[in-house]
């Protein structure tokens, strides 16, 4: 498996990262060596092998509908890199 | 004051030997002194150290009990503490200043611990060597010119120099065993769910467990006592009581059974670092405890599954890292997918955003079943060979890291190599089993750690045989020469 600077690009752009072209030869280079030692996986056969999503075997806990956190809006906003009125400001979305 | 174990210290502070004011600024003076050449610290907390310290005074006076009144211990920069930047080692958290604190550090401050400062690591606990941190690489106080392990290496490094007396740490492949074991330490990974991961910034959340990292197993225990627990607020916490684990550190060894691996003794293990270990399991004997030969024939499948769970568990928590409501944000972005974009590569390191891209990959339409339903079901066949081996032996002994620590920049630019650092420590993470470091003899002058792994929830048994080992040798007395 040998990645392109193009599949960079796809994979770079699902997960919301800007590359430049200097880095796309680069990180592919080191992405399709990740993915070789990874590949090492298909020589094993897991037919029928329960795939394990977490170590302990337990279930969801639930807990009563009732409020147990304080509204703290001000303290949370005061980290944010821009708001304006209680709210997060961000570019335009809708024209 | 700085050699002492938390026993001492806390029969020093109630004869009046010292306050925890003048501990506190004596740590306080060590890490002025000697961080410039680790870096072992992100941020130093002097004027909230010195009034907590004051407090537990107030407290000590009173009469109050608890061994970690008063004593001066650092935080892994991954830990959120409320009013106190919390970076993850990351440009991306710069400026955060959490808004809360962590159940681990709430539990050590009721406990009564003094904060000295944050730890340096890994940024977001990628790397086994220190060196993906924003703020530079962390030295090894045994050589400076080489690398303290990772991702815990501030920690590691602090703890080694007596920087601080002990500090807290996170594995999620090897991060507090590996760096441990490179600075001549003992850290313990507990089992998957024993300590709360809240106000923990998430890596790899089916991996990440939080655990303390001090200068010998009796500390190690006291520490694990105060941080281990039920906790709502993580939804993967355990629901198990703490047994009292400094209560269970001398118990007798006769009969223990030491599960050894041949796949833990290959290829690639350092021949001196492998003679350290077999002289430390062969103690064991001495100490009552038989020698049985185990396999664990996927082992070696560990790392390659490895970087597809946790590299996919991590595109998925980091994507949180968004540029909108906290954290880095670019400047003028023209869009919002722009602010995305160039928020993340502007605020990731190279690592981080190499794990983020593999994870982005391996969940993408057409691979999830050839990468990620793949790994899980190896890690299936690796959980189960650690079920077979534990029914043939009580614990598990090997090396920790395949290697001394490695030069600064040695492995820096071959990500894959420098994943193998971490071959022996993460099959435990993807089994969710405790594991355990401690100091075993040096090779050329530098750190060796045994590792020891244990059966579910079997956090006790590791401390107990660790202290059993302190008590007959002196490895986890040695001190860096420069730093004493």
């Amino acid at each position: 498996m040998s990645l392109t600077p193009d599949d960079v690009q796809k994979i770079a752009h699902l997960a919301r990262l800007a590359v430049t072209e200097d880095e796309k030869n680069s990180v592919a280079n080191d992405l399709t060596n990740i993915l070789d030692l990874v590949e090492q996986m298909s020589q094993v056969d897991t037919t029928g092998v329960e795939p394990m999503s977490h170590p302990l075997h337990m279930t969801q806990r639930l807990r009563d509908d009732e409020v147990t956190q304080t509204n703290q809006r001000e303290k949370f906003q005061s980290i944010a890199p821009s708001v304006e009125n209680g709210l997060f400001l961000v570019p335009k979305v809708i024209e | 004051m700085h050699n002492k174990t938390i026993s001492e210290l806390a029969a020093g502070l109630r004869a009046g030997e010292y306050s925890s004011v003048e501990l506190t600024r004596h740590f306080l003076d060590r890490i002025k002194k000697y961080d410039p050449q680790l870096n072992s610290f992100i941020s130093l907390c002097e004027e909230q150290a010195l009034a907590q310290a004051a407090a537990a005074d107030d407290r000590l006076k009173n009469g109050e009990q608890g061994l970690l009144l008063g004593v001066p211990i650092a935080h892994k920069d991954i830990f959120c503490t409320d009013g106190v930047r919390t970076s993850c080692a990351s440009k991306m958290l710069d400026k955060f200043i959490a808004p809360y604190d962590a159940t681990v550090v709430e539990k050590l401050q009721q406990a009564g611990v003094v904060m000295l400062g944050k730890t340096n690591m890994d940024e977001f606990a990628m790397g086994s060597s220190n060196e993906t941190s924003w703020y530079g690489p962390v030295k090894n106080p045994w050589n400076t010119d080489t690398v303290p392990g990772g991702s815990s290496g501030g920690s590691a490094s602090a703890v080694a120099a007596r920087l601080a007396v002990a500090a807290t740490g996170t594995d999620t492949g090897g991060s507090i065993r590996q760096p441990a074991a490179l600075c001549g330490i003992t850290g313990i990974k507990p089992t998957y769910g024993r300590v709360s991961r809240y106000g923990m910034i998430a890596f790899a959340s089916s991996l990440d467990q939080a655990g303390p990292m001090a200068a010998n197993a009796e500390d190690a225990a006291i520490l694990l006592q105060a941080m281990a627990g039920f906790d709502e607020r993580d939804s993967t916490s355990a629901e198990e009581d703490v047994p009292d684990y400094v209560g269970g550190l001398a118990n007798d060894l006769s009969g223990l059974r030491i599960g050894v691996a041949k796949e833990y003794f290959s290829e690639g293990l350092d021949p001196q670092v492998e003679a350290s270990v077999r002289a430390a399991i062969d103690m064991y004997k001495e100490l009552g405890a038989e020698i049985v030969d185990i396999s664990l024939p996927n082992s070696g499948l560990s790392v390659p599954a490895y970087y597809v769970v946790a590299p996919a568990e991590c595109s998925s928590n980091l994507s949180r890292f968004d540029g909108v409501r906290f954290g880095h944000r670019c400047e003028n972005p023209q869009n919002l997918e722009d602010l995305y974009k160039r928020s993340r590569a502007e605020g990731f390191g190279a690592e981080v955003k190499r794990r983020i891209m593999i994870g982005a990959y391996a969940l993408s339409a057409g691979y999830y079943d050839a990468y990620y339903l793949k790994a899980q079901q190896i890690r299936h066949l690796i959980s189960d060979d650690f079920k077979q081996a534990f029914k043939q032996c009580d614990v598990i002994m090997g090396p920790t890291s395949p290697s001394t620590a490695f030069k600064i920049g040695e492995k820096a630019d071959d990500p894959v190599t420098m994943y193998l650092s971490d071959i022996y420590t993460i099959a435990t993470n993807l089994a969710g089993l405790p594991g355990m470091s401690i100091p075993c003899e040096p090779v050329k002058g530098m750190p060796v750690g045994l590792q020891i792994i244990g059966n579910y929830f079997d956090e006790a048994r590791l401390l107990n045989v660790a202290h059993r080992y302190q008590q007959v040798t002196e490895w986890h007395k040695a001190m860096p020469q420069a730093f004493s």
